[in-house]
C-alpha cells in the first residue's frame, strides 16, 4: 500500500457513486473548503458522479487566494530593498498586487526565490549572513508548525537576518463566516484534512451544533472524496449535523498535539483581513512578543501600509461558494492564469484555475439561478 | 498550498528534537524530511509530509477503512432496497 494509488480505484469509485445516488431525496449543496480538495473534484470529476440535486460549492481554503492585496504589496516592497533574499512558495509570484507581482520584481533584478519548505529559507539565510532573508509565511493550520518551526530553529542558531511576512489564517472562522452570510446556501461541509491532520477536529464540534450543519472531515484522494460525500448527504438526508472524520488515516480528533504546542509557542491569535471577504476578527496568526525580533513588517517599516482592492475580480464571491468560476464574465477571456485578475486564477488551489485547467473546454458559462 | 504527500521513512538521520530528520520514500524519490511533530515515526512508517516536514504518521489499519466501509454499506443497501416512489 502506497496510500495514494489505492484511493483512485474506478470500480470503488464507482460504487460510491451509486450508493450516493441510492441515498439521495432531495438537492442538498456541499462546500469542500479546501482548494486542494476543490482541484481533485475537477480534476477527477467527482462533481460529475453525483446526482444532478447535488451541487458542489468551492469553498476559501486557498491561502494564495484569500491573502490581501496590501500584504502582496508589502512582499513586493519588502522584495525589492536592496541586499534582501525573498523567499516565497511558487504560487504567490504572479499573485498581483496593487502595481505588478513578485515575479516583476525578479525582472527587475530582484532577488526573489521559490522555496519549497521555509525550513530551507532558514538555511539560506545562515549561509548568507550578509543578506537579509524575508520568508513570505502564507498559508492555514496545515503550514503553521512548518513556519513555527523555521522561526524557532532560527531562534535557536541565533541568526538575525531571518524574518517572516506572516499572512497566515485559520480556518474555523472563515466557515463561520459563510454559514452567517445571507446568501450563504451552504448546507454541509468537507472540511480540510490536513488543516484537521494538525488541530484536530474538537473545534468544529460547536460549529455544526450552532449552525445545525454537518461537517465531515475529508481526504484528498477520489475515494476519499466520495466517502466524505456519501457520510455528508447521509447526515443530511436524516436530519443529523455531526462532526465525523473520513480521513481517519492522518486525522485524530486532538490533532497533532506536539505540532499545536509549537504553533502556541510562536503565534498568537490575531484578527485579519482576508480579500474578498474583509477583516475577521480572531481569523489568523501573528507572531508573539517573544519573536517579534522575525516580523519583517516591523523589520522593514511597512506595517501601515493599506491598499483598496480594485478591479472586476469577483474572488470573494467564488471564495465563499456564492459563484462558480464560470459564472464571472472575465473567465477564460479577461483573466486567465498568464494574464490573472485575481488569485484563484493564479494558485494551484484556486478555483478559477481548476476549472480553466480541466473545464475551460467542456463547461458552458452557467447562469446564476 | 495544503498538500500533504504519503512517504515512507527508510532512516532516521537526526534525533535533536527541533531538528529531528528522516529519509523519506516517494514511490522511489528520497527526500529529507523534518520529524519534529511526529516523535513516535519510525523506519517503515509512513508520514504525511507538508512542506519538507512530516504532520502525522499514517494509521495502516486506519488507511483500509474506505474499502471496508464501502463494503459494509454496499452490503447493508443490498439488505435495504429502496421503496418504490
Amino acid at each position: 500500500m502506497r496510500f495514494i494509488d489505492e484511493y483512485r480505484d474506478r470500480e470503488a469509485a464507482l460504487r460510491y457513486a451509486r450508493l450516493i445516488a441510492k441515498i439521495t431525496t432531495r438537492p442538498w449543496t456541499i462546500m469542500e473548503v479546501c482548494g486542494g480538495q476543490t482541484h481533485a473534484i475537477v480534476r477527477f470529476g467527482i462533481d460529475e458522479l453525483l446526482p444532478p440535486g447535488v451541487t458542489l460549492v468551492h469553498g476559501p481554503g486557498c491561502p494564495v487566494c484569500v491573502t490581501p492585496v496590501e500584504l502582496i504589496d508589502k512582499a513586493i516592497a519588502i522584495a525589492s530593498m536592496p541586499g534582501v533574499i525573498f523567499c516565497s512558495f511558487g504560487d504567490m509570484l504572479r499573485v498581483p498586487g496593487t502595481r505588478g507581482d513578485l515575479f516583476s520584481v525578479k525582472a527587475r533584478g530582484g532577488d526573489v526565490r521559490i522555496v519549497y519548505s521555509p525550513l530551507d529559507a532558514v538555511q539560506l539565510a545562515a549561509r548568507n549572513p550578509d543578506r537579509e532573508v524575508v520568508f513570505f509565511a502564507v498559508g492555514f493550520e496545515t503550514t503553521a508548525p512548518a513556519n513555527a518551526l523555521a522561526v524557532l530553529q532560527a531562534h535557536q542558531m541565533g541568526l538575525k537576518n531571518f524574518s517572516m511576512l506572516v499572512a497566515h489564517v485559520l480556518v474555523p472562522l472563515a466557515m463561520e463566516a459563510i454559514l452567517q452570510s445571507p446568501n450563504n446556501r451552504v448546507q454541509g461541509f468537507l472540511a480540510a484534512g490536513h488543516v484537521c491532520t494538525v488541530m484536530g477536529y474538537r473545534e468544529y464540534e460547536p460549529i455544526a451544533k450552532k449552525y445545525r450543519v454537518p461537517i465531515v472531515v475529508t481526504g484528498f484522494e477520489p475515494l476519499d472524496l466520495l466517502q466524505g460525500l456519501y457520510m455528508c448527504i447521509r447526515q443530511l438526508e436524516e436530519g443529523r449535523y455531526e462532526v465525523e472524520n473520513q480521513y481517519t488515516r492522518s486525522v485524530r480528533r486532538q490533532g497533532n498535539e506536539a505540532a499545536q504546542q509549537h504553533i502556541r509557542e510562536v503565534f498568537e491569535i490575531v484578527p485579519r483581513k482576508w480579500r474578498g471577504i474583509g477583516e475577521l476578527p480572531q481569523s489568523g496568526l501573528g507572531l508573539r512578543a517573544p519573536y517579534r525580533a522575525y516580523d519583517a513588517e516591523r523589520k522593514f517599516g511597512v506595517v501601515a501600509h493599506t491598499a483598496e482592492e480594485a478591479s472586476e475580480c469577483i474572488a470573494g464571491e467564488v471564495l465563499q461558494g456564492a459563484k462558480k468560476p464560470t459564472e464571472c464574465p472575465a473567465f477564460g477571456t479577461r483573466c486567465t492564469p498568464e494574464h490573472p485578475l485575481g488569485a484563484p486564477m493564479v494558485s494551484s488551489e484556486g478555483a478559477c484555475a481548476a476549472y480553466y485547467r480541466y473545464r475551460r473546454f467542456t463547461e458552458k458559462q452557467v447562469s446564476t439561478p | 498550498m495544503c498538500l500533504a504527500v504519503p512517504g515512507k521513512i527508510v532512516a532516521i538521520l537526526d534525533e535533536d528534537p527541533l531538528t529531528r530528520r528522516g529519509k523519506v520514500d516517494f514511490g522511489g524519490i528520497q527526500k529529507e524530511v523534518n520529524l519534529a511533530f511526529v516523535p513516535e515515526a519510525r523506519v517503515g512508517d509512513y508520514v504525511m509530509v507538508h512542506v519538507g516536514i512530516a504532520i502525522s504518521v499514517v494509521d495502516e489499519a486506519e488507511a483500509h477503512r474506505v474499502f471496508e466501509y464501502l463494503q459494509q454499506i454496499d452490503e447493508l443497501e443490498e439488505l435495504n432496497p429502496p421503496e418504490a416512489p
